[in-house]
């Protein structure tokens, strides 16, 4: 889609061939699909929610706040293709595992605590703390014992939701503080959903840690290619192990939020399939799932794309079972053009119809 | 030479499996006694976990060739559906029952289907067999829940009969609390997935193609230089591994007779576990189809194991099979290890 332009020169043409080009398309083709659709999809109204605050609503305003987890997790999830070449499954275990955590310092030994028996950051904390053991475990699986990623947390998605389940004792603990329901519904006297704000500030975070550190171009260089990055004195064991602790911070947040909109906990259920989500979300931001290269900003948009698309199916009425059935036919699109194979066969055709004009 | 090195790792691998996989049914007869010394103990760990052999020898076949499918799951899902919806046509004010022989066509129909498809992504269009079969898996599941929304059990005359055939083992059996003799039975799926995995066996080590899976799986530049065709054969694997999971499908249909959605959950999982259990290798190139018949066996006798030993919360079968899992990653990798540095020293 993107190479198809070759003739364009100059600021257009370097944007149309840049990676971020694919999730923006797919954004774009989104945008113009329910605008034709029913433009009533754009509208946004500010209304009051039960407590009397003001709060904006609207499908756009859904899209942004639901899309927040999956933005965070596509952070994470970037840096760990990138570096490791592979995929962390396990992240809906994880949050599992982290939000059960959480829950169990809010609540302590009551499920049904009338006053949080810590506050909430050290709950959010304790969760951080949780979310990056479980990053450090995988890390150190992929990174020392050098098993393959999918495969290295396979272990954990495996045991997580169990693990989950088995720091609270199976039990459901219910958390009746308002304030912890801030984090996923509203900030008294702000109009816009605080998911929103947990996923600007972990991209705040992250777009300065690329900006001032070099963690951004020694990912590449391990993805690109481990030993010869050892050869030029990186520490590629430590940036995988590294780059799965930072994923393990993401899950963390993610958690936070998935928790706080729910008050509680469903070990089973909560971020299920997330990680199918956040795989795709980077996929879909044209980075190579075999590491190397990669594009923060394009994963995240890929992450909101993916919410969009989900959003729209279900304003069409869409049960959400049947929902990943279209997804999945989407996504072949998707991926099917922009393979390689396709854009050189594309491209060589729209050479050929070039060469046959100039010829006539 | 290299073939001969490669073929070790994979008996090396195959025999940790085997000697844990015998120590642990051995821990379970000494510690949990009476149940586990019942030949039908085991027979009803083949019987329960038939279609989950045959989904992990697709498994096996495209993890050696360095590839994976996540699909299996949802295309058993999906083939349950579809078979138990043309048998019973629910729907219809007037149903009439399905012929049992056709159910078994669409059951492979849509096996190969999957298998044709996803191969030709992967293997012509050359793009990532994770997000391909994850893309399978999407569809499969979606599209059971449009075929038929809510589970319902097969009531068909002919099938119910062939779902419950019982094949005698002879000899097996064992007198029962009240003194009465009990024959050891098996079901169809058993014998089905054990001539897959025997026949797989003989393609893997005796055919041409079965050298060339381990050959691109090894190094896909010096197969496409000792002539094999590369992307035919990556195609075929995930053509067999379609059709596995259409097999397989219809297997664990017969085994639980109904259609639901949900049927299979994390079924694509348990395979890749059991693959790897089995000393099937994710890189590529290393791999055994008896290997990943004990790796289910294992998988599946922790299950009982966890199960017998009142440990009835749920989470810890998730727990061990975790921990195994994670043991047997970690012995790997340290063979592995081990073996290159030998290989380094010669």
């Amino acid at each position: 889609m993107a190479n198809n332009n070759k003739k364009s020169s100059g600021f257009g043409s370097k944007l149309l061939h840049s990676q971020i080009m694919i999730p923006l398309a797919a954004l774009i083709l989104l945008i113009v699909f329910n605008f034709i659709a029913d433009p009533g999809f754009f509208k946004i109204s500010l209304g009051t929610n039960a407590a009397g605050n003001p709060v904006l609503s609207g499908y756009l305003i859904t899209i942004l706040d639901y899309g927040s987890e999956l933005a965070i997790l596509a952070i994470g999830m970037t840096l760990v293709t990138a570096a490791s070449g592979g995929q962390d499954i396990s992240v809906g275990a994880t949050i599992a595992i982290a939000g059960s955590a959480l829950l169990k310092v809010l609540c302590g030994n009551n499920t049904r605590p009338e006053t949080l028996a810590a506050p909430i950051i050290v709950g959010f904390l304790v969760a951080c703390v949780v979310g990056a053991l479980c990053g450090a475990f995988n890390g150190i699986l992929v990174a020392v014992f050098k098993i393959q990623p999918m495969v290295a947390t396979l272990i954990l998605y495996t045991a997580g939701r169990s693990i989950a389940a088995w720091i609270n004792n199976n039990e459901l603990p219910i958390v009746n503080d308002k304030t912890f329901g801030y984090f996923g519904s509203f900030f008294p006297g702000i109009p816009i959903p605080a998911p929103v704000f947990s996923a600007l500030a972990c991209m705040i975070v992250m777009f300065l840690v690329l900006k001032f550190t070099t963690l951004g171009i020694y990912t590449q260089a391990v993805g690109i290619n481990g030993s010869s990055s050892r050869l030029n004195g990186l520490n590629p064991q430590f940036i995988k192990f590294l780059s799965f602790v930072i994923l393990g911070l993401c899950v963390a947040v993610a958690a936070l939020v998935k928790v706080s909109r729910l008050q509680t906990i469903n070990y089973s259920v909560i971020a299920k399939d997330i990680e199918m989500d956040a795989i795709l979300a980077v996929a879909l931001g044209g980075n190579a799932l075999g590491g190397g290269k990669f594009n923060m900003w394009a994963s995240i948009i890929g992450a909101y794309v993916i919410q969009f698309l989900t959003t729209t199916l279900y304003k069409f009425q869409v049960s959400s079972d049947a929902l990943s059935a279209y997804k999945a036919v989407v996504v072949i699109i998707l991926v099917v053009s922009s393979a390689p194979m396709v854009r050189e066969f594309v491209s060589q055709k729209a050479r050929q119809i070039s060469a046959k004009k100039e010829a006539v | 030479m290299k073939k001969i090195k490669n073929m070790s790792d994979t008996n090396l691998l195959l025999t940790i499996t085997i000697v844990i996989f015998v120590l642990m049914y051995v821990g379970a007869v000494i510690f949990q006694g009476k149940g586990f010394t019942k030949p039908q103990t085991f027979f009803n760990i083949l019987n329960t976990n038939a279609a989950l052999i045959l989904l992990s020898c697709g498994l096996t076949l495209v993890m050696v060739i360095g590839s994976i499918d996540i699909s299996v799951g949802g295309v058993t899902a999906l083939v349950s559906m579809c078979c138990a919806v043309y048998l019973d046509k629910p729907e219809s004010a007037n149903p009439t029952p399905g012929n049992v022989f056709v159910s078994l066509l669409i059951a492979l129909a849509i096996g190969v289907a999957f298998g044709l498809i996803q191969g030709y992504l992967i293997a012509y269009l050359d793009i990532q067999p994770f997000i391909v079969t994850l893309a399978g898996m999407f569809f499969a599941r979606g599209m059971t829940t449009i075929v038929h929304t809510n589970p319902f059990n097969v009531v068909n005359e002919k099938f119910v009969a062939l779902k419950n055939t019982r094949i005698i083992v002879p000899g097996m059996g064992s007198v029962n609390k009240k003194g009465v003799y009990v024959n050891a039975y098996v079901e169809i799926g058993v014998i089905v997935a054990l001539l897959a995995v025997v026949l797989l066996f003989f393609v893997l080590k005796f055919t041409k193609l079965g050298r060339a899976f381990y050959a691109v799986g090894g190094n896909k530049q010096s197969a496409l230089m000792l002539g094999i065709n590369v992307k035919k054969t990556k195609f075929i694997a995930h053509l067999m591994c379609g059709v596995l999971a259409g097999i397989g499908g219809y297997v664990y249909f017969l085994h639980v007779g109904s259609g639901a959605a949900t049927h299979a959950a994390g079924a694509e999982m348990n395979a890749i576990a059991s693959s790897i259990i089995g000393g099937t290798m994710l890189t590529g190139g290393v791999g055994n189809i008896f290997g990943t018949l004990f790796g289910v066996l294992s998988l599946s006798t922790i299950q009982n194991i966890v199960a017998s030993a009142g440990l009835d919360e749920a989470w810890w079968t998730g727990i061990t099979i975790a921990a195994m899992l994670c043991l047997f990653l970690v012995i790997q990798s340290v063979v592995m290890a081990r073996k290159a540095k030998a290989l380094k020293k010669q």
